[in-house]
């Protein structure tokens, strides 16, 4: 499995990502790249089938069609379609968040921390028979992995409530710990949505501040984002979808003027998307033509 | 005063082997949300792996010493019965889940039924009775010709309960294994994206749950020297109620359900009538639950929109 490492060989390549429920066709033949040490964004209106990328890539649903490829930086390849849950975080290294806030919430800041580290601490406990006689250099480990909770609790400030439960740290803190927490696990892949969601602009800039720190620490992002200002101030790269279609990719500056992408988010009316569409001397396959 | 000190005393002795047994009911709740109801015939089968090896320690190996053969006992019947409860969770519950959530219920009930009657068949219908051991045990004060006596046997079951619970608290509060348990109880999905592999957790939790049915069955077969194939209903169904009275998921609340359960019955034998010990016991339960939904130390249910 191991080739050459390319540093600039993509962290993920979605080909051909179809996900169908049923009658709807939620993805619809996606294909894109999430470049090694880039903050990717995907962006798109409500219902342009965002989450099901993300429920596809880290294995929550079966794609309908299409192959999802993680490359890590050593040439070990994982084709995440074809991997168990947990398997998606532990050998394949990717990690995510929520819409809505899935901490555990009935234990304590650091302990949700130390949960994300569960599979080197296993390993090292000798599967806790080990640990519970303390040998095995689970000490050890135990030490190693409050010491990078502790990093991270520094990091997103929250070294003081480490002992608190989870569940009574206010909304923005949460959703740090949630991002701190996704970065216990060591991804090469953080997919984050909409982690802006609901923080106040001091909050929001901090948030932009921590993606760029993981960004400098080398691990690459996905971000499914609303908040505009967000996406165009991190991301080096931005995809649209609309309706389960990709209809655009590039960086923010060329993605914030294409003109179907405006003509998505306006929310015109389909006539008036025609109109923009003419004005642009632009020809889109209608809907229909697609499914 | 005296019968109430020597009640307190048997209650607790029995309330203490509800609660292990509870303690299996409850954590395979909070993980998977589902009632086994095959638990008390596990605690069955431990029973009777407990005194097959009691037997074949004594009298085909002879152990003169009944202290080491309870030990050899427990130790050789914790990994059997937990075995019988990996098995179980394997074969009967594993390829239901994702199911509807009757399905593994139904097929709980099944284990169940399979197990008394297995047991029945192999080990015959009547009544086991192994030979009275631990005998004896402390006077604690005497008036008026009641002696209040502890014996050694209760003073066993306590210790080893209390130890046992006190290893299991630190099992799952401290170690990585617990965390990854109550992680699983708040959010397997999310559980999984963290690494955590949740089919081995939910199999660990079969594994220990049945290995402390396993204690409660030894220290049963030692309390009441006689076993049958149909010990697993009753105790069964009595640690299933400490384990609702307590607030299902609750693992303080398993054994706090299961002390009150043997005391409400030890007590109400004592003063009232023998025959409704039960009645007693389930009414009880009733009415807590009528004014405590979710249990004495149960947390209630907020699902958060």
């Amino acid at each position: 499995m191991s080739g050459v490492i390319d540093p600039r060989e993509p962290v993920l390549t979605v080909e051909h990502l179809s996900m169908r429920f049923g009658g709807l066709l939620a993805v619809n033949d996606l294909s894109f790249e999430v470049r090694r040490g880039d903050i990717t964004a995907l962006i798109g209106p409500n219902g342009a089938g965002k989450t099901t990328v993300f429920n596809c890539i880290t294995g929550f649903y079966k794609p309908t069609e299409g192959r999802l490829t993680l490359a890590h930086a050593d040439g070990a390849r994982h084709l995440l379609e074809r991997l168990p849950n947990h398997a998606v975080n532990r050998r394949a290294r990717v990690a995510r968040t929520f819409q809505n806030i899935r901490l555990f919430s009935g234990m304590t800041v650091l302990e949700n921390l130390l949960v994300a580290q569960h599979a080197p601490l296993m390993r090292a406990s000798g599967f806790t028979v080990l640990g519970l006689l303390g040998l095995g250099g689970y000490r050890a480990a135990e030490r190693a992995a409050i010491e990078r909770a502790r990093l991270w609790l520094d990091r997103i400030g929250l070294t003081p409530r480490a002992d608190d439960p989870a569940g009574d740290l206010p909304y923005g803190a949460q959703r740090r710990l949630e991002i701190a927490r996704a970065m216990c696990t060591e991804p090469v892949l953080l997919c984050l949505d909409e982690p802006a969601a609901g923080l106040n602009p001091r909050e929001s800039a901090e948030l932009t501040e921590l993606l760029r720190r993981i960004r400098a620490d080398g691990t690459s992002v996905l971000l499914i984002e609303h908040d505009m200002s967000v996406v165009m101030e991190i991301s080096d790269h931005v995809v649209v979808l609309d309706y389960g279609v990709k209809i655009a990719d590039g960086t923010p500056g060329a993605v914030r003027t294409d003109p179907r992408v405006v003509a998505a988010y306006l929310g015109v009316e389909d006539e008036e998307v025609e109109a923009v569409e003419a004005e642009v001397g632009l020809v889109l396959p209608s809907a229909g033509a697609e499914a | 005063m005296d019968v109430f000190v020597q009640q307190l005393i048997n209650g607790l002795t029995l309330g203490a082997i509800y609660g292990l047994i509870a303690i299996g009911y409850t954590m395979v709740f909070g993980i998977i949300g589902m009632v086994n109801f095959a638990h008390g015939d596990v605690f069955m089968v431990s029973t009777f792996i407990a005194l097959i090896g009691f037997l074949i320690l004594t009298t085909w190996l002879g152990v003169a010493s009944v202290a080491v053969a309870l030990l050899i006992v427990l130790i050789i019947t914790m990994p059997l019965t937990a075995l019988w409860g990996w098995a179980i969770e394997r074969v009967a519950y594993r390829p239901l889940r994702g199911s509807f959530r009757l399905a593994p219920l139904i097929s709980a009930i099944g284990v169940s039924i399979f197990l008394s009657n297995f047991v029945q068949v192999a080990q015959g219908a009547r009544n086991k009775p192994t030979p009275p051991m631990l005998n004896g045990g402390f006077t604690l004060f005497e008036r008026d010709g009641y002696a209040v006596t502890l014996s050694y046997k209760q003073c066993l079951i306590m210790i080893v309960t209390v130890l046992l619970l006190a290893g299991f608290w630190y099992l799952v509060q401290r170690t990585a294994f617990g965390r990854a348990q109550r992680a699983c109880e708040q959010d397997r999905r999310m559980a999984a994206l963290l690494g955590i592999d949740v089919d081995r957790t939910i199999s660990l939790t079969f594994v220990l749950g049945a290995a402390l049915a396993a204690v409660a069955g030894v220290l049963y077969l030692l309390y009441y020297g006689v076993v049958s194939f149909s010990d697993g209903f009753v105790p069964g169904v009595k640690a299933f109620t400490a384990a609702v009275l307590g607030g299902i998921g609750s693992l303080p609340g398993a054994v706090l359900g299961g002390l009150i359960i043997g005391l409400i019955e030890t007590f109400w034998s004592a003063y009232f009538s023998i025959e409704y010990k039960d009645v007693a016991a389930f009414s009880i339960l009733a009415i807590v639950l009528i004014f405590m939904p979710s249990g004495i130390l149960g947390r209630a249910e907020v699902e958060k929109v």
